[in-house]
């Protein structure tokens, strides 16, 4: 069987495990499709989850409120030897590239990590994946037994197949987690998630000040639906939260439209956005790297230009 | 106790890229110490500095000839010693993980950091299999530590905002910014550093067999349009930006 570990915040399944069914349909791999869903009090998850697969095995315990990464890689490990899973899909979330090499490390299998793309090439399961500050795609494979994370926005959101899957519930016997969880900030935004919206808007330190992100950057944004994002000269300015950081130490991003205020466009930038379908810039800078990756560009002062999309996109 | 670091060397990030025969292709880069673990390198010498009863800092490298110049350069950083396990062969996280496990355990290692992410192969996974081959916790993305005898505290990023956390030692740290500022090595160090132990071990030692295979690299551009609208006139150029998005790229409604 093929082994999906779902993603869910809040109740709700997230889109990333959509991408992994649709991964997992991709993959030429055999088997049924076998969400499992790890968490308490996720009967609403189990059923949205069982839309989409062939079958949805549920593991509802208190152990299982928080994620732990040894917690998770065991649980994940316990079911994928019960089920005899050939081949098992992790999101490519912080919190899963951080667990599944453990599960690697348990089952013996190979890893490929943080794939764009899946398919098969006789036994062997063949990924694509960016490399290189996501300037290489490399071919990775490897045979038999395989963990694979997917790169979130890589895959279309599956759509359900045919008749609601079987849920089946699960026993576990969970490690004790190791690492003590002292404090927390959750950074919470009303906007759509980034790795989730459909159009990012972007500011860099071009935008001038803190008051100018408000004022530029999360009104357009606002104007348009989009999510909110920032580069790391941003972020290390204190003017946002980490959570919106976009590049290689932030998020990856494909949206259908990227639009980029006062960012020049460094590599590390680039690397998290490069994919997005159309990127648009706004740059005083004719000579700003970042024009040379957009299809639409604007070479003009924030101040002026953004006041006017703001207003003439406003609803 | 002891720390080991992991580290490598990587080209520079401006470093132009070229594919030769299908795999990627470093002749002529400008090859640097890869960022995420010079901080790694950079904590276990801090932490050494605030007061923590660490005996020695190892470095360790398992790759290519190229990464003898990661280790000089942490050596010259102030580690103490070195190991570089020598293979030109590509082999994956997981399975250089044996490798990191077995030094680690030769070494009384109880502590090990690692970069949070590999600057040319992007994986984040050799901290987390490295920790499981050894049955010890892992701390991934940390951006504040301190060690008290063998409490671990500080603070690292998970998937919806940061967490501040306790662990009990051995355990495995990755790194990620803002964890500190590397230091420079200066002249005298650098060449104090020429006379530290770099040893070299045979990697058949370590019984390595890779379970992936890197079949093809390419460079995959996206031809963009790049489309350039003059902003002199503020009002003109957002409408016409605005009709492009709605009516050529269809990405707005
Ligand atoms: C970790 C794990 C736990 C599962 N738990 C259940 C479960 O509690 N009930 C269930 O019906 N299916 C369970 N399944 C799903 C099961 O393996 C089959 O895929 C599914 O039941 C389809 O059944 P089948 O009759 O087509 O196939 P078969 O695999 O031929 O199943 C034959 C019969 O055995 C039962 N069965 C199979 N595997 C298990 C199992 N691991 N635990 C308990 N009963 C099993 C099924 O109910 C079925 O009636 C589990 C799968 C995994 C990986
Ligand atoms: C290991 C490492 C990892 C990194 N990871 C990331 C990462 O994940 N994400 C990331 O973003 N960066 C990352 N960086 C940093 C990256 O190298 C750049 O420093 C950063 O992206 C620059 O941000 P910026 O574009 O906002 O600022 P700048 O480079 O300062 O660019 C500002 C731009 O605004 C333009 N501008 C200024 N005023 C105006 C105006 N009034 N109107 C219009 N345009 C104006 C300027 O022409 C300029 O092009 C990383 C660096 C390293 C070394």
């Amino acid at each position: 069987m093929i082994l999906i570990v779902a993603e869910h915040t809040a109740g709700k399944l997230a889109k990333a495990t959509l991408e992994m069914v649709t991964a997992a349909r991709e993959s030429g791999r055999e088997g049924p499709i076998t969400l499992l869903v790890l968490g308490q009090n996720v009967a609403a998850v189990a059923t949205e989850a069982a839309a989409v697969a062939d079958q949805v095995l549920v593991a509802d315990l208190p152990g299982l409120a928080t994620y732990n990464a040894e917690v998770w890689a065991a649980a994940t490990t316990q079911i994928a030897q019960e089920g005899e899973a050939h081949t098992v899909i992790i999101g490519g979330s912080r919190s899963g590239r951080e667990y599944a090499p453990r599960v690697a490390v348990k089952l013996d299998a190979a890893y490929l990590e943080d794939a764009t793309k899946l398919s098969s090439n006789g036994a062997a399961l063949q990924a694509q994946r960016y490399t290189y500050l996501a300037r290489v795609t490399e071919t990775v494979e490897a045979d038999g037994l395989v963990v694979v994370t997917v790169k979130p926005g890589s895959f279309a959101p599956a759509a359900p197949a045919g008749a609601a899957g079987e849920q089946y519930d699960v026993e576990l016997t969970l490690p004790a987690p190791r690492v003590e969880v002292t404090g927390k900030s959750v950074e919470k935004s009303s906007r759509v998630a980034l790795t989730e919206a459909d159009v990012i808007v972007t500011g860099g330190r071009g935008v001038g000040s803190p008051e100018n992100f408000s004022r530029y950057v999360e009104a357009l944004a606002d104007n348009l639906g989009a999510g909110v994002g920032a580069t790391r000269a941003v972020v290390d300015a204190g003017w946002r939260p980490y959570a919106e950081q976009v590049g290689q130490t932030g998020k990856t991003v494909q949206p259908k439209a990227y639009i980029a205020l006062g960012v020049s466009g460094a590599v590390q930038h680039l690397s998290g956005m490069g994919k997005s379908k159309n990127i648009i810039a706004i740059n005083k800078d004719a000579e700003a790297p970042i024009f040379k990756v957009a299809d639409y560009g604007i070479v003009g002062d924030i101040n002026e230009i953004v006041p006017a999309l703001i207003e003439a996109s406003r609803k | 106790m002891n720390i080991l670091t992991l580290v490598r060397q990587v080209p520079d990030a401006e470093a132009r890229v070229k594919i030769n025969a299908q795999q990627v292709d470093l002749d002529g880069a400008t090859l640097v110490i890869d960022g995420m673990d010079e901080y790694g390198v950079e904590e276990a010498l801090r932490l050494r500095e605030s007061g923590a009863p660490i005996e020695q800092i190892i470095a360790l490298a398992i790759g290519p000839k190229r990464n003898e110049d990661a280790l000089r350069t942490a050596l010259a950083m102030g580690v103490d010693r070195a190991i570089h396990v020598e293979t030109d062969e590509k082999f994956d996280a997981v399975t250089l993980s044996r490798v990191v496990a077995q030094v680690a355990q030769a070494e009384n290692a109880t502590l090990i950091l690692a970069g949070g992410q590999e600057a040319d192969w992007d994986s984040q996974a050799l901290g987390a299999a490295s920790a499981e081959r050894l049955g010890w916790p892992q701390l991934t993305w940390t951006n504040e530590l301190k060690l008290d005898g063998d409490t671990l505290t500080g603070r690292h990023d998970v998937d919806d905002g940061n967490e501040s956390f306790r662990a009990t030692l051995p355990a495995v740290v990755t790194t990620q910014q803002g964890l500190n500022e590397p230091r420079y090595p200066t002249l005298p160090n650098i060449m104090k550093a020429k006379k530290k132990e770099l040893r070299k071990d045979d990697p058949a030692t370590y019984g390595l067999t890779g379970k992936v295979r890197t079949v093809n690299a390419e460079i995959q551009t996206r031809a963009r349009l790049n489309t350039m609208i003059d902003g002199k006139d503020a009002q003109a150029a957002a409408q016409q930006l605005l009709d492009l998005l709605r009516n050529e790229a269809k990405v707005i409604a």
